[in-house]
């Protein structure tokens, strides 16, 4: 292990991590829209939109981000769709987080009595002020350590970007790997720096996962 | 058909590379939940005991396996080990080593989840009845959290293979290389291959995945109690 090369390479990773950063949290941002969207359309059952929806999910959950990714960045220029290339890391982190929220969302949702819907609207509320103000602060709440661990695996995920050669900490690693081979000093960088990004993440989650559970079994 | 590309895929012993491709990623899933399966449930029945040191050093393998993209634990096994230990190592062999060491702690969490699911009162009453420890273990607690575990270990089969696309990363030539090099052979002649060869290997991952999810999901429903 050598201090120098270490102090050398942290700009380059810093940058890394920027990068990975900011498509990250982009892509979950995007999620959380698709991922709402998605369950609003399935629980209003809005016809047609509701089965195109179930098609997205069960497609985008059962398929790798990786190649997911391969069709955004070089299938879709073949039919004029060109995107560039931190767009795809972005919707395809989008994409995939979208089924995976909704998923996590709607379950959250299925778990609420029905009793609740039924107080609510024989309190007179109709459909839409029952699910505003009745349904959904609940589903939501029960739902957030669903949400934080989706957000840490599509932060992880993110680590595939470099096939789309975006410059993220693996590609960096790869890359200073292959032309100065100090492959330990490169590798304990890469692991710090996933550490820094996805420590806290991790950290808010068993965090908020026992808040809840005191909110929901009382002190 | 043409200029979408999905003719090169007929052409010659193309479709079955890309399917041969696809086997690798099948069968090194397999090989690493089987091994994750068998030490999984040593981890789980291990992370159930009241013993302090075993717990801490559980939990730290969880965080490390919950924390590192797989892609780091592929790079740290595959340049890491071999750089440092000086031995050779197949790419093959090393993703194994990492699903495996991934699943293990995967598995573990869900052996544990469903061990201590079961409500004391089995254990309790399957004693009133004279049951030895054997018998109860055997006939009254194994086949709930079997129940509970055999969906579970299922999703964790269709998330190994949608990873094992990433050991493309460290060389092996699984299904996406193949598509790859099939797009590049036929660049010429059919410039537009790209969008049917990925299209192809899109809907292959859906097709193997997705029935599996599904079995999951129905196995879930039958057996909730």
């Amino acid at each position: 292990m050598d201090p120098g090369v270490i102090k050398s390479y942290l700009p380059l990773y810093r940058d890394a991590l920027l990068l990975t950063l900011r498509i990250g949290w982009q892509g979950v941002l995007l999620a959380f829209i698709i991922g709402f969207l998605c369950v609003t359309a399935i629980r209003f059952k809005v016809p047609v939109v509701r089965v195109i929806v179930k098609g997205y999910i069960e497609l985008f959950r059962n398929t790798p981000l990786l190649v997911q990714l391969f069709f955004l960045y070089f299938a879709l220029p073949k039919i004029g769709i060109r995107l560039s290339p931190e767009f795809c890391g972005s919707l395809g982190l989008g994409l995939l987080g979208g089924a995976y929220m909704a998923e996590t969302f709607r379950s959250g949702l299925d778990n609420i009595p029905v009793i609740q819907q039924e107080s609510a609207e024989s309190l007179g509320m109709n459909r839409l002020q029952a699910f505003r103000y009745v349904i959904l602060p609940q589903a939501v709440a029960s739902s957030v350590p669903g949400f934080l661990a989706n957000t840490i695996f599509l932060l992880k995920e993110t680590s595939v970007f470099s096939t789309i050669s975006l410059m993220d900490l693996m590609f960096t690693a790869k890359d200073l790997i292959g032309m100065y081979a100090k492959t330990i000093e490169c590798l304990t960088l890469l692991v710090v720096f996933y550490l820094i990004m996805l420590l806290p993440v991790s950290i808010l989650g068993s965090f908020v996962e026992r808040r809840l559970r005191h909110a929901e079994y009382g002190d | 058909m043409q200029n979408m590309g999905i003719d090169v895929l007929f052409k010659g012993r193309n479709f079955l590379r890309l399917l041969g491709g696809l086997w690798v990623a099948v069968r090194i899933s397999l090989i690493s939940v089987a091994i994750s399966i068998v030490l999984g449930i040593l981890m789980g029945m291990l992370m159930t005991l009241k013993n302090r040191p075993v717990q801490i050093l559980c939990r730290i393998y969880l965080e490390i396996v919950r924390i590192m993209p797989q892609m780091v634990l592929l790079f740290i096994v595959y340049f890491g080990t071999t750089r440092v230990f000086g031995w050779n190592l197949s790419a093959e062999y090393a993703a194994i080593i990492v699903f495996s060491f991934w699943g293990t702690a995967e598995m573990g969490d869900l052996v544990r989840g469903s061990l201590i699911s079961i409500p004391k009162i089995q254990y309790e009453s399957a004693r009133a009845l004279g049951m030895k420890e054997g018998t109860l273990f055997r006939h009254v607690i194994l086949p709930q959290t079997v129940r509970r575990l055999i969906p579970l270990s299922i999703n964790l089969i269709t998330r190994m293979i949608k990873t094992t696309s990433l050991v493309m990363m460290i060389g092996m030539v699984e299904v996406l290389k193949v598509a790859q090099q099939i797009i590049e052979a036929n660049r010429k002649s059919s410039p537009n291959a790209a969008f049917g060869v990925f299209f192809v290997v899109f809907l292959l991952y859906f097709l193997i995945c997705w029935p599996v999810s599904r079995a999951a999901v129905y196995l879930e429903k039958r057996w909730a109690e």
